[in-house]
């Protein structure tokens, strides 16, 4: 759900662009107080997969396709705010280097997919952890949260759509999140598949808040 | 070795992407706001659509312009997070 150029008003990318180098700093600075050494090239790598993987799109209903964008995986492996961070590099990227999304567009693609997708996921995934312990609980948060994520990011980019003027809410909202409800079931199997193969070789690159 | 799964996804298994409209791309055409965002672009991108320019070839246009953007983006965050790790370290 890369936002092109044209599809929002001034009076929209502008505010998103504020909010989103605003959050970013704060996560800059969020992270360079907490970072640990092995982080470091595992934020390199996770930008690497997340970027590859959304190049995949998937088939699901009615001639339309989806792609993974990995916010919580990354949140659950990096924190959320490193997570963020990632997220746009991953977005500033897509833009200038692939024509994926706009650059006006960009503070709301961030705002969109490291924010509420990364950061809103994780926040989803350490609620429904706390209920549910475990392994099993650890993957039914992980679902959840991935699913959660994308259906609220694509919410949000209906909710701008309509600030814009672009499609009134009561079209674009049921339109967008009919889509991504099942796109977000394609996100919910790959972030639990990704996380259970790295619980088995190498679980200790889990992030852990009391750790950091 | 995430790197190499990474590279290896975008290298090949690219080629094998859905070519249908994403989501929002699927919403906008239904919606009829598609032709909004067909004008020029705010910024020249050199490599459009994931597909390397001035290849005959789209498969290895898609297969190039993935392995070099996955190498791009796993630099910049490496480097982003170097750099943030060495201020730290500067300010203890």
């Amino acid at each position: 759900m890369h936002i092109p150029d044209g599809f929002l008003a001034l009076s929209t990318w502008i505010p998103a662009w504020v909010v989103s180098v605003g959050g970013i700093g704060y996560c800059i600075r969020k992270v360079s107080q907490t970072l640990k050494d092995k982080v470091v090239p595992l934020m390199g790598v996770m930008s690497a997969f997340i970027f590859a993987a959304q190049m995949l799109n998937f088939p699901v209903a009615g001639g339309t396709s989806g792609h993974f964008l990995g916010g919580v995986l990354a949140a659950i492996l990096l924190g959320p705010y490193a997570a963020a961070i990632v997220i746009g590099v991953v977005l500033t990227a897509q833009c200038f280097i692939f024509q994926d999304g706009g650059l006006t567009a960009l503070g709301a693609n961030i705002f969109n997919m490291s924010f509420v997708g990364a950061m809103g996921g994780y926040l989803i995934y350490t609620g429904i952890h706390r209920l549910i312990k475990g392994k099993v609980g650890m993957m039914i948060s992980t679902a959840i949260a991935a699913w959660l994520s994308v259906v609220a990011a694509s919410s949000v980019c209906a909710i701008e759509l309509a600030i814009s003027g672009t499609s009134p809410l009561n079209v674009a909202l049921p339109a967008m999140v009919g889509i991504h409800v099942l796109i977000g079931i394609g996100e919910a199997i790959i972030t639990c598949l990704v996380l259970s193969f790295i619980l088995k070789v190498r679980p200790d690159l889990i992030y852990r808040k009391e750790q950091t | 070795m995430g790197l190499i799964v990474a590279i290896f996804l975008a290298g090949i298994i690219s080629i094998f992407a859905s070519s249908y409209p994403d989501g929002l791309e699927k919403v906008a055409e239904n919606l009829g706001f598609l032709e909004k965002g067909e004008g020029q672009p705010s910024v020249k991108s050199p490599v459009p659509d994931y597909e390397w320019p001035g290849l005959e070839n789209k498969k290895l246009a898609t297969s190039i312009a993935g392995i070099a953007g996955t190498l791009i983006v796993f630099g910049l965050s490496y480097g982003l997070a170097a750099i943030l790790k060495h201020k730290e370290h500067k300010a203890e």
